[in-house]
């Protein structure tokens, strides 16, 4: 009998400690060409020495849900461990008329607009299995978007995290005060993901912020 | 008659319709009946104006189901939507009455959902204080 309960307390001890231990599933979100993939490309190359996914001017580059396990942070003496989850950029309408601007043939882009609709079906269905989500907007742009807004309701109703990037300070253009005005209750940290430009305090809210995670 | 300055340009959309839907309509609904009933009037070629807006989930879900549409439905390319909340800055207490006042209509009456077709509406410009719907020509 005493063994038994001696074997139930080690194994609760011991279970516990492997739970905490756990990757913590770090989800990239947000409206397509905001930066997602470099900033998640950043990251990995940072901490493990390779990248996630390719990158483009064309929008929708990222059209299926991209992993990297095992990457592991370190800020001011505290390490996490995290699984990268980069996701299709959400939008509420592809046409693929919209890339052959970008010297796309006809064939390709009929093709990659049918791709870019399941990966945003994909990443919809993602978004339940986050622990804590990145929201990556373009500074450049109107903040006031419906497709940030349900991104984040969605968040919220499911307690899940969220930290907003404000993407591309290094254009003339950006406008971080406006992100903050737009998104007043969470933090929103200014980068440029492509210049790696103010990583340090991103990483700094990734580890606050990931300590409101359930 | 000579056609005014502005008048020929709406001449040239085909036609379509601006729908308002009273939130009693969708109220008894669950999540897959508000988003067919929705997505089949902005499939009629018509700019919904919906009382009340659908939940973060159902929000999502609609973006999903849209996006399942495109390819399938001929000349559908999605849809543009936003949402104009009745909330802006509120105090602890007012947000509880507000919160209350939802729980007991069953939703956000005073918010207004606009939803249209990609191929009518461009855009759906907004700020906190305007809402601007850009036409395709």
């Amino acid at each position: 009998m005493a063994i038994k309960i001696f074997r139930d307390f080690f194994k609760r001890i011991f279970s516990g400690l492997f739970a905490n231990k756990s990757d913590i599933k770090l989800g990239f979100y947000g409206p397509p060409n905001s930066g997602k993939t470099s900033l998640a490309n950043r990251i990995c190359k940072d901490w493990t020495g390779e990248e996630i996914g390719s990158v483009s001017k064309v929008p929708h580059e990222t059209r299926n849900v991209q992993f990297k396990e095992k990457v592991e942070i370190a800020y001011k003496g505290k390490k996490m461990m995290f699984k990268m989850i980069d996701t299709p950029g959400i939008a509420t309408k592809i046409d693929y008329e919209d890339f052959l601007k970008y010297k796309v043939n006809k064939k390709d882009a009929r093709e990659r607009a049918k791709e870019a609709t399941q990966g945003i079906i994909e990443s919809i269905k993602w978004l339940d299995d986050m622990d804590m989500v990145v929201i990556v907007l373009d500074s450049t742009k109107n903040p006031y978007n419906q497709v940030n807004i349900t991104i984040i309701g969605n968040l919220v109703a499911r307690k899940i995290p969220v930290l907003i990037v404000a993407n591309k300070i290094d254009l003339r253009k950006s406008d971080v005060k406006k992100i903050e005005a737009a998104f007043p209750e969470y933090d929103v940290v200014g980068i440029s993901a492509r210049l790696g430009k103010n990583l340090e305090e991103f990483y700094e809210s990734i580890f606050r912020v990931s300590k409101k995670k359930k | 008659m000579v056609k005014k300055r502005g008048q020929e340009k709406i001449g040239k959309i085909k036609g379509f319709s601006i729908q308002f839907l009273p939130y009693s309509e969708i109220r008894l609904l669950d999540g897959n009946g508000r988003i067919r009933k929705i997505l089949d009037i902005v499939l009629g070629n018509n700019i919904l104006i919906l009382q009340g807006r659908l939940r973060a989930e159902e929000e999502s879900r609609l973006i999903g189901d849209t996006m399942a549409m495109i390819g399938h439905v001929k000349n559908f390319k999605g849809i543009e939507l936003a949402v104009v909340a009745s909330n802006g800055e509120q105090n602890l207490f007012n947000k509880f009455k507000s919160n209350m006042a939802n729980a007991l209509l069953g939703g956000d009456l005073g918010a207004v959902t606009i939803i249209g077709p990609a191929s009518i509406v461009k855009e759906i410009k907004r700020n906190p204080k305007k809402i601007e719907l850009l036409l395709n020509k």
